[in-house]
């Protein structure tokens, strides 16, 4: 099979990229010399991968992700790896140990994290394609803040073979494209069962975006249009639940009281976790090197110390304090009943309805350290994280603008139902084109 | 709440590492989330938590290992195939 | 001997017999390859490698947890256990915590007072093993340590006892008898270096509880054992309190001492290992067929071949021996049976010890025949040792190997007798070797038959000494003591 490839020299003025590939071989296939970037927590074999963070500067992964594997398959050709916040950490790539991405759209302003190079890189039209990750929100709050469109699979439906876990029962590889059929297309080529992955399910996607909603029912939750949304945001968005509404829909309102602590819940679940994904970085496997000299446990504080930027190691130790001797109860075994009454609010509203629609984000995109306090920041993601509690796919349409930035409109679907998520952004997409 | 004594000593268990400039205000700002996850002791249910699957295993089949080049291609520091690490007390 | 208020309970870590990794296709295989050569990106722990569950490690666990007559659990999962140390390569070790595989069971061995003992077992789970350290350098501040991850992500199982065992004898026991079952049920190799790894605890009655790990020979098990009692009770006797400790057993030295640095930090923040699903295997156990277990076959060698009660244990104790014994007999059961089992129990397990070989370099058919030359008394017990002997020595010095029947011929330790023609050998049969023997010797050393007359009792057995030597040690020696007598009373007749 020759290889060929296509050459690949972006003005990256906005920092979307860490590595860029300036000539990228490709195959054939459906993606065939199409160039795709992927996030820089996604493994690529020979190519250096990140994170975005010191302590896996000079990393080259030996593997492919499984993701990156298919994509190769399918003839793509990858272009090279975006920034994002360090270890998937945050909501504005600020937390990049390599400076932040700056939104297309407005270069004083964050594009959104934790995969805002990949929705950079797409909003400045340097890729068409790109694979981000979202583990309460990393994928659809920078297609929201750039403008762009996103869709968080459900959980087990793309292989995390591959991914450097941040939140392993949370996480998510996925689509992130100028289009819903970009969006679609590449989520055709990623989805599937991999035997690496034991969270894994056997549920290809090989769905061509249709448009048509007519009887479809939109549940409406009070809570996503509540005190901590803007305003302006919240009639962006209003207004093309109205457009929904003209091509057929219905709208129901409905309630999820389990949103009160759902981000308490997110939070607890999402550091515990990191807290061990990330004990393995200790400079003697790969890395800034571990000083030998000194005794194991000095070596390993040393070069963590200097390789984790503050909010990483901020979140370490928080699920390091909810792991430990006595808390467990408290905090990590509470957050999983508290996932389970966030799961069973979703199953009960989607007795009644087929999607549940709201805004992805509370705010347009911040301007850069503008959210010093990691609190606030936390609180950012109140729209997103339930999803990913949940493991429901859901999607970020772009659908206008408030005090000029894009706003995004958040799609919610019923587990395994990402073709219809498609099929309702798709459907709007359409009709306001 | 957590004091700066036990934060420093997180920072340990963790092997993150916390300098004197930063443990004040890194406690200051710990205690502050830690605060806002209190909201979990009003979480009430079942401690049961569903799976979507379970006994997903693999045949005992051998699969090719990586060459001992890569193995060791990302280490800062080797010796005889094996890497070196700091030492441990004995 | 029961020791008084001595208690002492076991972990028990053994290495699963599977071809590839507890979670990964590497082969289990690595011994005797170069470092870092059996190594994956998940047995690394390389960032974004996920654990995929082998099997066969649940199947053989299951194994062990139905012969150990314990209670497979409805729902078990595997934990993440936390903590940093060089040969752990991902920061945690995957195990089981809350949900194990298995809980309550027990382990028939003979206690010290005589009769059965049940050791009961608490609970059995599956892990996975860290990889290896090696240590170099000299100075205090030269030295580092080296890491080889082979051995990372064997499958380990985890037998832990209740703290029944009363002496380090019933350890000793409970370990050996654990360690044959598992054999038995073909999950385990235990002539594999490293295998098994055990963990003591043993306390005084009343005082605190000590820890020794990491103790990885049999026989180490019983002497750090041994230690810690002198080292506990002596604690006592002098009016001092034992610590609640962790100590390490230094195979060298025999000694165990005082732990610090890994086990500093007992807070492992097990949580549920969110990369693997939960086992459901409870109906699995109903499937699980068990082979012939130790003391079922030590009960049929008894019925069987008539093997006497301690030696029938001692040939049931190793899968192999016993193995070896029934191929050994195999032929005729019934002729061979008796010598057999005296002959490897008593004399030939005596020999591998000491040459340090294993049972798997005798030749079942040349012990067969050795057995058979004894039977038939071609050559005598001692004659038999010395040509067991040779056979050995020449497998384990790599030469070529010669039958039992050609070195007897070699070394020409046919069995002299009175009776030639009774014994089976062609000879010519006017020819009296053990007369003429005799009647040289008593010429050679009259004094000590003048000795004999006067009664001295040293005598008699100086010239059956020297009548050894004169035949080579071919001759039987109740036959040797029955015609020197008669020689002797004739003469002084």
């Amino acid at each position: 099979m020759s290889e060929q490839e296509i050459s690949f020299e972006p003005d990256d003025r906005y920092n979307a990229f860490l590595t860029t590939c300036r000539k990228a071989p490709h195959g054939h296939g459906k993606l065939a010399g199409i160039a795709v970037a992927v996030k820089d927590n996604i493994s690529t074999k020979g190519i250096e991968t990140t994170c975005a963070s010191k302590i896996l500067k000079g990393y080259i992964p030996p593997y492919d992700a499984h993701v990156v594997e298919l994509l190769k398959k399918s003839g793509a050709a990858i272009v090279g790896k975006t920034n994002m916040d360090e270890f998937g950490m945050g909501t504005t790539t600020e937390n990049s140990a390599f400076g932040p991405t700056l939104n297309p759209c407005d270069t004083g302003r964050v594009p959104g994290g934790s995969s805002g190079g990949s929705a950079a890189a797409i909003a400045a039209g340097m890729v068409r394609m790109a694979l981000g990750t979202d583990t309460g929100g990393s994928i659809r709050c920078p297609a929201a803040f750039c403008g762009i469109v996103g869709l968080k699979p459900t959980y087990g439906r793309v292989s995390r073979y591959g991914l450097i876990a941040y939140a392993n029962s949370l996480e998510q590889i996925g689509p992130m494209g100028k289009t819903v059929t970009d969006v679609s297309t590449l989520m055709g080529v990623i989805a599937g069962h991999d035997r690496s992955d034991s969270t894994s399910h056997n549920k290809p996607y090989t769905h061509t975006p249709k448009a048509g909603i007519k009887g479809l029912k939109i549940g409406i939750p009070q809570e996503y249009f509540g005190t901590g949304v803007d305003p302006a945001v919240a009639a962006v968005v209003n207004k093309a639940i109205g457009r929904l509404e003209e091509l057929g829909a219905t709208t129901v309102l409905c309630s999820i009281p389990s949103m009160e602590y759902a981000l308490a819940a997110y939070y607890v679940t999402c550091t515990c976790e990191a807290s061990s994904n990330l004990a393995r970085f200790d400079g003697v496997r790969y890395g800034p090197a571990a000083d030998t000299k000194k005794s194991w446990h000095e070596a390993f504080r040393d070069v963590r110390r200097a390789g984790f930027g503050t909010e990483v190691r901020r979140r370490i130790m928080l699920g390091t304090y909810a792991l430990s001797s006595g808390y467990y109860g408290k905090y990590y075994a509470k957050a999983q009943i508290a996932r389970e009454n966030v799961k069973k609010d979703f199953a009960r509203i989607f007795a009644e309805v087929d999607v549940i629609a709201g805004p992805t984000m509370p705010t347009i995109a911040f301007k850069l350290g503008e959210k010093s306090d990691p609190l606030s920041m936390y609180l950012s993601d109140i729209l997103t994280v339930p999803v990913n509690l949940a493991g429901i796919p859901a999607i970020s349409v772009p659908c206008g603008k408030a005090h000029g930035m894009p706003v995004g409109l958040q799609i919610m679907g019923q587990p395994w139902e990402d073709e219809r998520v498609i099929d309702v952004a798709y459907t709007y997409e359409q009709a306001v084109s | 709440m957590a004091t700066e004594q036990e934060v420093r000593h997180i920072a340990g268990l963790a092997d993150v590492g916390i300098n004197t400039e930063e443990l004040a205000r890194f406690t200051h700002q710990f205690n502050a989330i830690l605060d806002y996850f209190d909201i979990l002791d009003r979480v009430s249910g079942d401690t049961a938590v569903t799976r979507d699957r379970y006994n997903v295993m693999r045949e005992d089949e051998i699969e090719p290992s990586l060459p001992q080049e890569e193995v060791l291609r990302n280490a800062a520091a080797t010796e005889d195939g094996f890497i070196k690490a700091p030492r441990v007390m004995e | 001997m029961t020791e008084d208020g001595v208690i002492v309970g076991l972990e028990v870590h053994c290495q699963l017999d599977t071809k590839s990794k507890l979670f990964c296709g590497c082969s289990t295989d690595y011994r005797n390859d170069a470092p870092n050569t059996h190594v994956c990106p998940v047995c690394l722990g390389l960032p974004g490698a996920m654990p995929v569950l082998n099997k066969r490690s649940i199947e053989y666990a299951m194994r062990v947890a139905k012969a150990l007559n314990c209670s497979v659990l409805p729902e078990s999962e595997f934990s993440r256990k936390n903590y940093f140390y060089p040969d752990l390569d991902k920061a945690y070790q995957i195990t089981q915590y809350d949900k194990p595989l298995a809980e309550g069971g027990y382990l028939e061995i003979e206690s010290d007072e005589g009769g059965e003992k049940r050791i009961r077992i608490t609970r059995i789970h599956v892990e996975e093993d860290p990889g290896r350290l090696v240590h170099r350098g000299t100075t205090e501040r030269g030295k580092y340590s080296l890491v080889d991850y082979n051995r990372a992500g064997i499958p380990l199982i985890e037998i832990v006892s209740e703290p029944d065992m009363r002496s380090p004898k019933e350890a000793r026991k409970f370990l050996n008898k654990l360690r044959a079952t598992l054999e038995y049920l073909s999950v385990f190799d235990s002539e594999k270096e490293g295998s098994l790894r055990v963990d003591a605890n043993i306390s005084i009655k009343g005082s605190e509880r000590v820890e020794v790990k990491n103790i990885s020979s049999y026989k180490g098990v019983e002497k750090a054992l041994l230690f810690e009692i002198t080292r506990q009770k002596s604690l006592l006797r002098r009016g001092q309190k034992v610590d609640r400790e962790t100590r390490h057993y230094l195979e060298a030295r025999g000694v165990t001492q005082s732990s610090r640095s890994k086990e500093q930090e007992h807070d492992y923040r097990y949580f549920p290992e969110p990369d693997l699903r939960p086992l459901h295997v409870q109906s699995w156990v109903d499937g699980i067929v068990l082979p012939e277990l130790p003391d079922a076959r030590r009960e049929r060698f008894i019925a069987q071949y008539g093997c006497s009660l301690n030696h029938a244990r001692t040939l049931t104790g190793e899968l192999r021996l016993a193995n070896f014994f029934e191929k050994v007999v195999a032929a005729d059961p019934q002729g061979l049976s008796t010598l057999a089992d005296t002959w490897i129990a008593d004399t030939l397990i005596g020999e591998l010890n000491y040459r340090t070989m294993s049972i798997d370099a005798v030749d079942p058919a040349g012990f067969t025949e050795l057995l058979t030359l004894l039977k038939q008394c071609i050559i005598t017990d001692n004659s038999g040792i010395e040509v067991l002997r040779v056979m050995l020595d020449q497998h384990k010095d790599n030469q070529s190997c010669e039958t039992p029947t050609a070195i007897v011929d070699r070394l020409q330790v046919r069995k002299v007798s009175f009776d030639t023609a009774q014994s089976g050998i062609e000879g010519n049969p006017d020819i009296d070797p053990l007369r003429t023997s005799i009647t040289e010797v008593l010429m050679e050393h009259p004094a000590a038959v003048e000795d004999f007359r006067n009664g001295k009792k040293g005598a008699f057995n100086f010239l059956i000494g020297h009548l050894m030597k004169k035949t080579r040690g071919c001759a039987d020696p109740a036959e040797l003591n029955r015609l020197l007598t008669e020689e002797l009373e004739k003469k002084e007749a």
